[in-house]
């Protein structure tokens, strides 16, 4: 009578949901890890060796890639099921109804940004520092510079000493926050985890807890430009 | 005041739609939308011509049928009032005034402005409703239910069912259609009894007949003409996964 908790509209919110959260969480941590390559180079090394190619880390990132994989398949799944449900006419005329964000039915493409940034991001550290020490490469070339792959210092430095990519790099940042502003409270929500008290409170922790985590990435990647380029916020 | 009216026409379920201009002159600013539609079938039917087919019934935004798309927004521009409340003052002489059926593939045009809302009641069918003896009328407050439980009960069961939640959901979700029924009967302890089983049978139902996914973009909560909100969803979704885990 009642169908599968997996084939329902809620259910797959609700994987959307978890998934999402997970994400939010390894977003929270990947961004304290790259406060601490402001702090000191050595520091973020240490953190790069413990999460090299080691088999947890490894496990880890195999989870962290199905669960992107879950969410945005999920994202996709659900974008087709609702084309399909307003019908193939559409309205001549339409209004922006009062009160809804632009990020709010602009999840998916969003979602694509947030990928196309992925790739890039990973084509620039990922490959070239865990997926390198899988391939058991003891240097990796970094713009006209050999460097270790345990070296992921080195690599950041490089990159956001550039500012094309700081600049390509904050436009990601920005998609990522929009898509967060809306995600967090919207993740409670389908959980059923929100009320008429805690509306405004979920929409405002969303709002903290997005701008927390961009902020801290946007503030890794200016302070590097500046040590870099000016050799100051120096500690 | 005199109007361009741009009119969906469509002779019925099968036939290909489009938009018709018709120029209504000296309609007061007094009269309601419905009566200044009511204007121009009569000046259609003056000239043998095919009146607009509209639904309407009580007048009084009570009934839910009056359901047009006015200028691009549900029930037209004013908040929180059905088609039939709005009245000719918000608009201004010599405007142009689109009006189309609600666009839902769960809403087929039948003819005209006129929409085959019956999906809606294919979910109440399902699950909203309580079941309970007939007999006495019982009497008043036999039953204590706390004021803030019964408040938020009274402000779901202000859902009329027009479908302007539906219709305006750019993902042709009736969310939160479900969830003030489901919201208004899981506040009450009369509801409880049968709390699980409706939340599912309701969600089942509305899936099976190709609503969209919910995605809390809240576009329903704004263009519903009785305020409804979206806190609700988030208790159907409570419901629903609440009764889910424990089956």
């Amino acid at each position: 009578m009642s169908g599968s908790i997996f084939t329902s509209s809620i259910g797959k919110k609700m994987f959307m949901s978890i998934s999402g959260c997970v994400l939010v969480l390894f977003l929270t941590f990947h961004m304290c890890m790259n406060l601490a390559l402001v702090i000191s180079n050595d520091a973020y090394n240490a953190i790069c060796g413990f999460l090299g190619a080691n088999w947890y880390a490894v496990a880890a990132t195999v989870l962290l890639a199905l669960v992107v994989v879950l969410h945005f398949a999920l994202a996709i799944v659900l974008t087709i099921q609702n084309r399909k449900a307003r019908g193939t006419i559409r309205y001549a005329v339409t209004k922006r109804e009062n009160g809804v964000e632009w990020s709010s039915k602009n999840m998916l493409v969003l979602g694509f940004v947030v990928i196309i940034g992925l790739a890039l991001h990973l084509a620039h550290f990922w490959y070239k520092m865990m997926w390198a020490e899988l391939q058991g490469a003891h240097e990796v070339v970094v713009g006209a510079a050999m460097v270790a792959p345990t070296d992921g210092a080195a690599i950041v430095r490089y990159y956001f000493a550039q500012w094309p990519y700081l600049l390509l790099y904050l436009i990601w940042f920005g998609g990522i926050w929009l898509h967060l502003t809306h995600g967090v409270w919207s993740m409670m929500h389908s959980l059923g985890l929100n009320s008429k008290v805690w509306f405004k409170r979920m929409k405002c922790i969303s709002w903290i807890v997005a701008t927390v985590i961009i902020g801290g990435f946007a503030l890794c990647a200016i302070a590097i430009f500046l040590q870099e380029n000016f050799g100051i916020l120096n500690f | 005041m005199n109007l361009t009216l741009k009119i969906w026409r469509q002779a019925n379920a099968k036939a290909k739609g489009q938009f018709e201009t018709y120029v209504v002159k000296d309609v007061s600013t007094e009269s309601s939308f419905l009566e200044m539609l009511d204007i121009l079938n009569n000046q259609l039917i003056h000239e043998g011509k095919e009146p607009v087919a509209f639904d309407h019934d009580c007048r009084e935004g009570i009934c839910g049928a009056c359901s047009l798309r006015i200028n691009g927004h549900a029930h037209g521009p004013e908040s929180e009032v059905t088609t039939c409340q709005l009245h000719m003052r918000n608009f201004k002489d010599g405007d142009t005034i689109v009006i189309e059926p609600w666009r839902s593939r769960a809403f087929p045009v039948i003819k005209d402005l006129v929409v085959d809302r019956t999906a809606y009641e294919s979910i109440l069918q399902a699950g909203g409703f309580i079941s309970v003896g007939t007999g006495g009328v019982p009497d008043a407050n036999a039953i204590p239910i706390a004021k803030d439980d019964a408040e938020e009960s009274m402000d779901a069961a202000a859902c009329i069912g027009c479908g302007a939640c539906a219709a305006t959901c750019k993902n042709g979700s009736a969310m939160l259609f479900v969830a003030a029924r489901v919201s208004s009967l899981a506040k009450l302890p009369q509801g409880q009894v049968e709390a699980a089983r409706r939340a599912k049978a309701m969600v089942a139902k509305m899936d099976e007949l190709g609503f969209g996914n919910c995605t809390n973009t809240g576009a329903c909560q704004a263009e519903c003409p009785k305020g409804i909100t979206i806190n609700h969803i988030a208790r159907l979704n409570r419901e629903y996964l609440k009764a889910k885990f424990r089956s």
